[in-house]
């Protein structure tokens, strides 16, 4: 699915350039992307690095476990493949309850931890795992407390009500956390029809 | 007031994770400076391995979005917008919901700029930017990072949900306001 989603957008952009006549933009946002992505991923690995040395004591320490442990009446059913005691269960949790505050910088940091401890888990097979699955579902659909960035710009604009969008906000990732949800626990039923 | 107690929250929480975990782990006699150095490389690794899953998907986004692409689909998708009683002038933000986080931000700063940031367009905008993630990104670098190839039924269920989101924003929005 990514493989085609992929080639359509590249394929309809590049018609869509030469059909308004301006073909040159393609080459050009093509690069400035490509530039822009490296720049995205150097950010990242100052604010990983400080992460996940920070994470590292905690997980020495054992406050990583003792995170998943104070879940796990919840996450053994999201999660039946892992081990209650594996670290990835601390991760996972890090970076739940980062999104849910909306620490965008810590979130992406524990998100990628969890995943590789989930990829130890799938034996570093190239195919995801169905927690891997179910990670991925929770997280695109994640609840934020605070839509820090969106208040700040409502702010900016002299809204009347900057902070009045918070209720909405929760309901509607509410309801599409919801259905992210259900939607993978039937895969995950399914999925030994599921190839590929 | 939930909001400036929310916002405190949010302030306090990065610094005194910064100051309470290093506390504890020097509490449990962990070398704290060590273990954090052999994290960080960890973590050094990992962001490295991100860059060419993440080049690949912004080039893509990128075109689409440069080219025109985006609004010819946003027309065709018209028809729908008026059946959910959505404003046609949040379509593209829509469609970009899952693929750009900074594109979308930029394009719900302009619907609020244009239509005023109480306005019914404005707060869709708002709403819209506030739920869910841009499931690409989380895809590209998550997957990217543990070296996942096939990520099997993930980018369905992704933006499944971020349909449902965009819907439950305007049935919200149309209730709320």
């Amino acid at each position: 699915m990514l493989n085609f989603i992929w080639l359509f957008l590249l394929a309809a952009g590049i018609l869509a350039a030469a059909f308004n006549g301006n073909i040159e933009v393609v080459t050009e946002s093509a690069l400035s992307a490509a530039r822009g992505a490296v720049e995205i991923c150097l950010e990242l690995v100052g604010v990983m690095a400080m992460w996940l040395g920070i994470m590292k004591i905690a997980e020495k320490g054992g406050i990583v476990q003792g995170v998943g442990r104070l879940m796990r009446p919840v996450l053994v059913r999201l999660f039946p493949s892992i081990p209650p005691d594996h670290p990835a269960m601390g991760a996972i949790i890090l970076n739940l309850s980062a999104n849910v505050l909306g620490l965008g910088s810590a979130a992406t940091p524990f998100g990628m931890k969890a995943m590789r401890e989930l990829q130890d888990l799938n034996n570093d097979s190239p195919v995801a795992s169905q927690a891997m699955c179910t990670f991925l579902a929770l997280n695109t659909s994640c609840i934020t407390l605070i839509p820090a960035t969106v208040i700040g710009v409502r702010l900016a604009l002299n809204s009347a009500q900057p902070a009045v969008i918070v209720g909405p906000c929760i309901i509607a990732t509410a309801i599409a956390m919801l259905c992210a949800v259900t939607l993978d626990c039937a895969f995950r039923r399914f999925s030994r029809h599921y190839r590929r | 007031m939930l909001y400036t107690v929310l916002s405190v929250i949010s302030e306090w929480t990065i610094p005194l994770l910064l100051l309470l975990i290093p506390l504890y782990g020097q509490f449990k006699k962990i070398p704290v400076y060590e273990t954090f150095v052999e994290g960080a490389e960890e973590g050094f690794l990992t962001a490295v391995k991100v860059i060419p899953f993440l080049v690949g998907m912004m080039v893509a986004v990128s075109v689409f979005r440069s080219s025109g692409a985006m609004e010819w689909l946003s027309f065709l998708l018209t028809p729908l917008a008026a059946g959910i009683g959505a404003p046609v002038e949040v379509l593209p933000m829509a469609i970009m919901r899952p693929l750009s986080g900074s594109a979308v931000l930029g394009m719900a700063s302009e619907l609020m700029k244009t239509y005023g940031p109480d306005s019914f367009t404005g707060l869709l905008a708002s709403v819209m930017q506030g739920t869910t993630d841009t499931t690409f990104f989380v895809i590209t670098v998550y997957f990217g990072s543990a070296g996942i190839k096939k990520f099997r039924y993930a980018v369905f269920t992704g933006l499944t949900a971020d349909i449902t989101g965009f819907l439950a924003s305007v049935y919200i929005c149309r209730h709320f306001f």
